[in-house]
């Protein structure tokens, strides 16, 4: 692994390929480790998955265990879940309200700010132990943005709202869809694995190349329920128009007129003639909040947002929040769920939930074949060695517009994987 | 002896028994359309999310949560080979035990049962998928229909069990 070369990006070529061992090899991985999720603003969770003081879910984020919380005063926090003492987990469930946080092994106690309260035997230590030296620890790093909160392992890393640049907007369109700005986690967490390395969830999550073929028995599954579908315009692949956008900092975005229908507000067949007048009065509260222009943005367009390197934002079928993490250069886990206005109604909320299943999750219509894909796609690369190379070229070197169903999105996550995994961490 | 619709007594273990058997050997020989005539016209199919097993999936997001429309719709998806997560088929091998009457209120049964079931695919080592199921079966004729089947997982996540890309 003596410097070998992971991307080659030649644009006056157009030539863009990308090294197969990247998504084999084990020495990539710790190095990814290193220079990937210990520098990046990792997202840890939404503010709306704990509510109330001493509200907790405990979850394993960048390799490490955490623990996603309010605290005494309500504030979010996120504490490493290890005891001061000898490490052990000091919140062993998956979530709950916790009055404090105990390690059972010895005993140490720790509030619900992470400050350490209970030693058992204190008076055996010498006269310097300090309890406050021994609270539980926080990533060097928290922030959020609009309510989903990052961590970042990397004391020096640029603020989260300079990180996120471009995909900021992105973010600010899904949120548009609440009247009060507020958009909820609901409840429901779809957690499976895939026998693929994690970038290839990166690139599936926003590629629509894929679409006609891998979800061929998606889209029939659409027109045989009355979805009408254009005929795709000359020179392009589906029934509409959509492109691919670089936002900065490696986040990406395909940004494309839907047909696929939307909770917040496009109706389609498979919605039932029921829904109707709830679309339409989701819709008239858009149009009367935002003006027709901005109401047709949020309405009228589906995205698939990439924000460097493992969280994906899909406002499609509804709206899908999905982060993934290596196990193995084979092996990922990934954590979804769904997103939603917090004050969507109940026949609102029913009707986005059954949209989401038509296409996303481990049950779906599409996401089992994306699975297949990928874990195709890692049987495959077990050739990496005689078969070194995948292109990535679509759309290179083109005037027109960069399509949904072109790879600048793609080569925008690699460049800035490629450039990053070039980068030795800074001295502490 | 059929079970009838009259009142009181109206099915017995066994004969419950006898039809989850038979709705098992349907679903591991891929006969779905067979397997769709056991279901009533309202009929739903449901698995929860592992970490939400007791909920609505009007409020909950869920793994599966069919109507009878979405159920006929899967296995038009299932019989087409572009269901990739399905092609080549996965063998499966369902093991149902513990089947018990929890309710009888006129024509309609609730009825609980674990089961395992075993998937195969490909090369792959074995998969197995343990839980149980809740049903809502209806006397008809001299069997049942099935008006709700939720299967429900033990597991704490999905993980590696993947996909539930099959009839679970």
């Amino acid at each position: 692994m003596s410097n070998p070369t992971f991307v080659v990006n030649e644009p006056d070529a157009l030539n863009f390929q990308v090294n197969r061992a990247t998504l084999v090899d084990p020495a990539v991985l710790e190095l990814e480790r290193r220079r990937i999720f210990d520098v990046c603003w990792i997202y840890v969770g939404h503010e709306s998955e704990v509510r109330a003081p001493g509200d907790f879910k405990t979850r394993n984020v960048a390799g490490r265990p955490l623990i996603f919380c309010r605290d005494s005063k309500n504030a979010v926090r996120v504490f490493l879940n290890t005891c001061r003492h000898r490490g052990a987990i000091v919140c062993r469930e998956p979530e709950g309200n916790a009055k404090s946080y105990f390690c059972f092994y010895h005993g140490w106690t720790y509030n619900r700010d992470g400050a350490l309260d209970g030693v058992p035997g204190e008076s055996a230590y010498p006269a310097s132990f300090d309890k406050c030296q021994f609270g539980l620890m926080e990533p060097p790093k928290v922030a959020s943005y609009r309510g989903f909160v990052f961590a970042n392992f990397d004391p020096k890393a640029m603020p989260l709202e300079d990180y996120l640049a471009g995909a900021k907007e992105y973010i600010d369109l899904i949120v548009d869809q609440s009247p009060s700005g507020q958009m909820e986690i609901i409840q429901g967490t779809q957690e499976y694995d895939i026998k693929a390395n994690w970038k290839l969830l990166v690139e599936n999550s926003f590629d629509d190349y894929h679409l006609l073929t891998t979800h061929s028995t998606w889209l029939d599954y659409m027109k045989r329920s009355g979805v009408e579908m254009k005929r795709p315009e000359r020179g392009h692949l589906l029934p509409a128009h959509g492109v691919g956008k670089s936002l900065g900092n490696g986040h990406a975005v395909i940004d494309n007129v839907n047909f696929r229908g939307r909770p917040v507000a496009k109706w389609i067949p498979i919605y039932g003639e029921a829904a109707k007048p709830e679309i339409e009065r989701i819709r008239a509260e858009l149009v009367a909040r935002l003006g027709e222009a901005r109401a047709a943005r949020v309405a009228d367009t589906n995205r698939n947002l990439v924000i460097f390197p493992n969280l994906v934002l899909n406002d499609g079928s509804a709206v899908t929040v999905r982060t993934f993490y290596p196990v193995t250069a084979d092996h990922m886990k990934v954590r979804a769920f769904a997103l939603g206005p917090k004050e969507e109604t109940a026949a609102a909320r029913a009707i986005r939930l059954d949209s989401f299943l038509t296409f996303y999750g481990p049950g779906g219509f599409a996401t089992p074949d994306d699975v297949e894909a990928l874990e195709s796609v890692q049987s495959g690369l077990a050739t990496y060695r005689e078969v070194p190379w995948s292109v990535m070229t679509r759309g290179m070197g083109k005037n027109e517009d960069q399509l949904n169903t072109d790879e600048l999105h793609l080569r925008t996550f690699w460049i800035q994987w490629d450039k990053l995994m070039k980068t030795a961490r800074h001295a502490a | 002896m059929p079970p009838e619709a009259s009142g009181k007594s109206v099915a017995t273990r066994q004969q419950v028994e006898d039809f989850l058997y038979h709705e098992a050997a349907l679903l591991d020989a891929w006969k779905l359309d067979e397997w769709l005539a056991l279901l009533t016209d309202d009929a739903t199919y449901r698995v929860p999310s592992n970490d939400r097993p007791d909920a609505d999936p009007a409020n909950t997001l869920f793994t599966i949560a069919d109507d009878i429309r979405r159920i006929r719709a899967r296995v038009h998806r299932l019989k087409d080979k572009n269901a990739h997560a399905e092609y080549p088929p996965s063998r499966t091998r369902r093991m149902i035990g513990n089947v018990r009457i929890v309710e009888q209120t006129g024509a309609e049964l609730k009825v609980e049962a674990n089961f395992v079931v075993y998937r195969y695919r490909r090369d792959e080592r074995i998969r197995e998928y343990v839980g149980f199921y809740r049903y809502r079966l209806r006397v008809d004729g001299g069997s049942f229909k099935i008006a709700a089947r939720e299967a429900v997982l033990d597991a704490m996540e999905l993980g590696s069990l993947g996909s539930v890309s099959f009839i679970l």
